[in-house]
């Protein structure tokens, strides 16, 4: 009975020892050395981070060591991670793996450093205009583009006419209705629908927030809402629109509900997993457009590296990141993990060429992308748009336009909204 | 447990005049010897809370660190003034009060059959507490795959239409985020009303036979009057738990199709938006609504137990 309690109690004792090992942030918390270079960067699966930091250190000689953290695969945690970190002026993070999305506000608040003379020529060397476009703020270069990516219109060639490069939105959905099959987009209330908004807006010709931060909601938000309106109120619009993420849109299509999907390129070598055949039929064309005399704007992600202010080396850092953001690790990340490069010439590299039959229109979309609003406080601004166009299905495109201001200028103030 | 008090009436105490040298260090006794708990109540939930208070009267984001100062009552008179707090508000009220409600009914069955049961009581209270034992994150998932039209297991039952989708819209939300509460938490309803039921002695129950009540009768004037402090107690645990309730219907639609309950604006002011002094107001005033809560019970249970003991 009593080496029974006290093993039960041992036992005990380890499960609880092990747990809060495991709280540590993907179960490593990153290293202490003088030369150790902490990376705080999503879970990137395919191994092409991992190659990358091995590849550094390697080249280093033992001048920096990094140690890559691995942060949640969801957008919100990683932030919500980074900014009470970064708030708590947390000198373990060197690096940290920014969204596009989070440069103004990492920027304005202090928590990273500018890119300056040499660092910032490496950063901008060779890289796509809107990539680049998602690391300046204020006239300042807050990190390197490393990786980017957009989407693209796939379509299933055996059931649709190949769209040409002008095609609408109006013209998929009434195509896809009147064969009594799907579109899928991403309608779920989160980041994603501010993407699918953004864009239609931005190809509409207008924006939500300007460069300087300003709220300017015109009547390309009522373009956006009524192309929304439309599809969700179509046959064309696939049963769960209102939840529906990348993944579901994924799967809708794979699963032959729908004849098109906007989505990321990953979804291309995941249609190999389905068969053979249903790779084959998939084609893909540019963005629709908003309007059919306006050019689309594709949707613009991707990650940048930026220094920790509160880094206590940052010039290794500066170093460190511009090494693993070169083009030869893009080329990998490319290969390995699906993410399109955020430099030119790397979308020549046989590796890329090969891994993306799409790789030009890749480049070109990227090239022509609408960034996603420019502002400190983003957050905000994305959560006012998401409550403002959701559920799909009851969006009124007649009174979005005053709605969305209103929301806009609460979140700007900091207000309930 | 509370209900202790129901099978072992307390005496009326005699008046007392004067507090004897005893009674003195007995009540000094007392205090030390639960000072190391008020301790460290003060130091893990009192500081905490003192802290909120003081952030919610100061205008404070953290991305904005220099903008920082106090603005008294502003960001309360923020949130009060929206329509979105009062939204919201409504909706997790109609949430708790549903879920509350079918807990109660459906827990007491429950506790009845448990406390009935002949044969095999362990496995059977085993298997009902089951579903209690799940990670709520991990539980509310398992409700959201199985009513995705895609690839859930609801939308191909027989009566129902392939492309139901109750998650896109108000009404078929709250009843999922509803389902989700109540099988998640009617075990953890049904074992505290077990505990009240096994406390009504039997002998009641068998003089109410003699005398020919039937088993309806003896449910409602003897065992139901007799329960009533447990029936509070689950009540209140369960009203301020449901009152709270974040992370089910954060999982199965984050606050969309207008189920945004107190707790999910609270965390996407405070957290997402990380603006510390107008997320604090929210808190403050959640915090507020369970105190009323929490005091509304405590009120009607000690009405409750004074009555069993015959004081009123």
């Amino acid at each position: 009975m009593r080496t029974g309690r006290s093993r039960l109690a041992i036992a005990v004792l380890v499960l609880a020892a092990s747990v809060a090992i495991g709280c540590g942030v993907g179960g490593d918390e990153g290293g202490t050395g003088a030369r150790a270079i902490n990376w705080y960067v999503f879970n990137e699966p395919g191994g092409a981070y991992d190659q990358a930091v091995a590849e550094c250190n390697e080249q280093a000689g033992g001048r920096y060591q990094i140690n890559y953290v691995k942060l949640p695969t969801d957008a919100n945690q990683q932030r919500e991670l980074i900014v009470r970190r970064l708030a708590a002026e947390d000198d373990s993070i060197d690096l940290v793996g920014m969204d596009v999305i989070w440069t103004a506000e990492l920027a304005e608040a202090g928590w990273i450093l500018p890119w300056e003379g040499e660092d910032r020529a490496a950063a901008e060397e060779d890289k796509l205009d809107g990539p680049l476009k998602t690391v300046e703020y204020q006239g300042e270069v807050w990190g390197i583009p490393f990786t980017s990516n957009t989407q693209l219109l796939w379509y299933r060639k055996d059931l649709v006419d190949a769209p040409g490069d002008d095609v609408t939105w109006d013209e998929i959905i009434d195509d896809a209705a009147a064969k009594g099959k799907g579109v899928e987009v991403q309608g779920a209330q989160y980041e994603g629908l501010t993407v699918w908004i953004n864009s239609m807006t931005a190809g509409a010709g207008g924006q939500i927030v300007d460069q300087n931060g300003d709220v300017k909601v015109d009547d390309s938000a009522v373009v956006a809402a009524e192309i929304e309106s439309k599809l969700a109120n179509s046959k064309a619009a696939p049963p769960g629109m209102a939840t529906n993420k990348e993944d579901d849109a994924r799967l809708g299509f794979e699963g032959g509900r729908s004849v098109y999907q906007v989505n990321y390129p990953y979804i291309y070598p995941s249609a190999a997993a389905v068969g053979e055949d249903f790779q084959k039929n998939i084609g893909w064309a540019r963005y629709p457009r908003s309007v059919k005399d306006e050019e689309s704007r594709p949707p613009l992600g991707g990650i940048n590296i930026g220094v920790s202010a509160y880094s206590t080396k940052p010039d290794l850092a500066f170093e460190a990141a511009t090494c693993l953001a070169s083009p030869e690790h893009q080329a990998v990340a490319a290969e390995k993990g699906g993410l399109p490069p955020t430099t030119e010439s790397v979308y020549d590299t046989p590796q890329v060429q090969k891994a993306y039959p799409f790789a030009d229109l890749l480049r070109e979309s990227i090239e022509a992308a609408a960034p996603r609003p420019v502002t400190p406080a983003y957050s905000d601004i994305s959560l006012a748009i998401q409550k403002t166009f959701h559920p799909p299905d009851s969006v009124d495109p007649n009174g979005i336009e005053q709605k969305l201001r209103h929301r806009m200028a609460k979140a700007a103030a900091g207000k309930i909204f | 447990m509370e209900a202790g008090q129901v099978a072992a009436p307390v005496a009326a105490a005699p008046k007392r005049k004067k507090v004897t040298d005893r009674a003195k260090a007995e009540r000094k006794l007392g205090w030390l010897l639960c000072a190391p708990a008020v301790i460290a109540m003060l130091i893990v939930t009192g500081y905490p809370i003192g802290y909120a208070v003081y952030l919610s009267l100061q205008k404070y984001d953290l991305r904005f660190p220099d903008d920082k100062e106090f603005v008294g009552f502003s960001n309360y008179a923020d949130v009060l003034t929206s329509t979105t707090w009062w939204t919201d508000v409504a909706t997790t009220l109609i949430i708790t009060v549903a879920s509350v409600a079918i807990e109660l009914v459906l827990g007491m069955l429950i506790a009845l059959v448990m406390h009935r049961a002949i044969f095999g009581r362990g496995p059977v209270r085993a298997a009902v507490l089951i579903p209690y034992g799940i990670v709520t994150v991990v539980a509310a998932f398992a409700w959201r795959y199985a009513f995705d039209p895609a690839s859930g297991f609801v939308a191909g039952l027989p009566l129902i239409s392939d492309s139901a989708a109750p998650l896109t819209e108000r009404g078929g939300s709250l009843l999922v985020i509803v389902m989700t509460e109540v099988w998640k938490t009617t075990p953890f309803m049904a074992l505290l009303l077990l505990a009240g039921l096994s406390l009504v002695p039997d002998e009641l129950h068998e003089a109410a036979k003699v005398d020919g009540a039937s088993a309806l009768q003896r449910f409602y004037s003897i065992t139901l009057p007799l329960m009533r402090p447990a029936i509070l107690v689950a009540l209140l645990f369960r009203t301020l738990d449901a009152f709270r309730i974040f992370d089910s219907a954060f999982i199965l639609t984050g606050g969309a199709n207008g189920t945004e309950t107190v707790s999910i604006l609270g965390y996407n002011v405070l957290i997402n938006r990380v603006n510390l002094g107008l997320g604090s107001a929210v808190s403050i005033l959640i915090f507020i609504c369970v105190i009323l809560i929490a005091t509304f019970f405590v009120k009607a249970l000690g009405t409750s137990t004074a009555q069993q003991r015959g004081e009123t």
